[in-house]
């Protein structure tokens, strides 16, 4: 008496039906789940630079050359801005991926405007990696020291 | 395409207007952080090119502009932790508009002691 039905997605899935596959492969899930875990630590990054940077003592008016010298002489702070920079860039990047995916209709539309995104997006992470690494506390141009830095006497 | 859909449990609630203010605030601060990453990059060209921009930041105008910043920021990130406990946590979506609400009072919290403190600081004689 009793028919048994199958219970959905148990059988064969006609091709065009199939979530998976083809040559995008799974990246539209792993970027949603690299939203929600770097989101979380973005929180911690964002939250604790914007207590150490502002809240913290005199606040802004800290904030100079001498104040960033003496963040990044620790590797500590170097690895954070780091951690905060690759994160933020990527995460926001997809962000607007996701906004051009949406609003822009022609497809040589949304081609031209992620270009644009990901070329900024690459200057912006090479740019901030090759600052934090190449930093120097004491410039020096043709010998002499440049004011206002901060050299070992 | 209809211009009008029938009205939903979504369309103009809570989660509607949760998702567009996430956006908006999202887009603002991609938006800051390619300027800051290149205002910060100036430690590259010299210590006082560095100083003077962010002297920029020091005037009362844009303390005001500082504190619209982290609005924006406190909102994203409070919101998107929300959005993490509706896709993951199993009551999440059951309970996503008491979670909204939680959301912008935490968020009131948080703003009125950042501004009392970042104002203080930034428009403080000094």
């Amino acid at each position: 008496m009793t028919a048994t039905i199958e219970s959905p997605r148990s059988g064969r899935i006609a091709p065009q039906y199939r979530r998976s596959g083809g040559s995008r492969g799974n990246f539209e899930m792993i970027a949603w789940l690299f939203m929600r875990l770097s989101g979380v630590v973005l929180v911690v990054l964002i939250f604790g630079h914007l207590f150490v940077n502002l809240m913290v003592g005199e606040g802004i008016h800290a904030i100079d050359f001498g104040f960033v010298a003496g963040k990044w002489a620790d590797p500590f702070w170097q690895f954070w801005d780091l951690a905060m920079l690759w994160l933020a860039m990527l995460h926001g990047t997809n962000g607007v991926r996701t906004i051009i995916n949406d609003y822009a209709e022609k497809d040589s539309t949304r081609r031209w405007l992620k270009t644009v995104l990901y070329s900024a997006a690459a200057v912006i992470i090479i740019l901030g990696t090759l600052v934090i690494f190449t930093f120097d506390p004491c410039p020096v141009v043709d010998g002499v020291p440049l004011p206002g830095g901060f050299c070992p006497a | 395409m209809p211009t009008k859909p029938a009205g939903t449990l979504y369309r103009g609630r809570e989660g509607m207007w949760s998702w567009v203010g996430h956006r908006i605030t999202g887009v603002v601060i991609f938006f800051f952080l390619l300027v800051h990453v290149l205002d910060t990059s100036l430690v590259r060209v010299s210590p006082e090119a560095y100083t003077a921009v962010i002297g920029a930041y020091k005037n009362p105008l844009m303390a005001l502009g500082e504190t619209g910043l982290v609005a924006a920021i406190v909102f994203h990130a409070f919101n998107g932790l929300r959005i993490i406990a509706v896709d993951f946590w199993k009551k999440g979506a059951k309970y996503q508009r008491q979670m909204l609400w939680a959301v912008l009072g935490l968020w009131l919290v948080t703003m009125v002691a950042f501004s009392i403190r970042h104002l203080s600081l930034a428009l403080g004689g000094h």
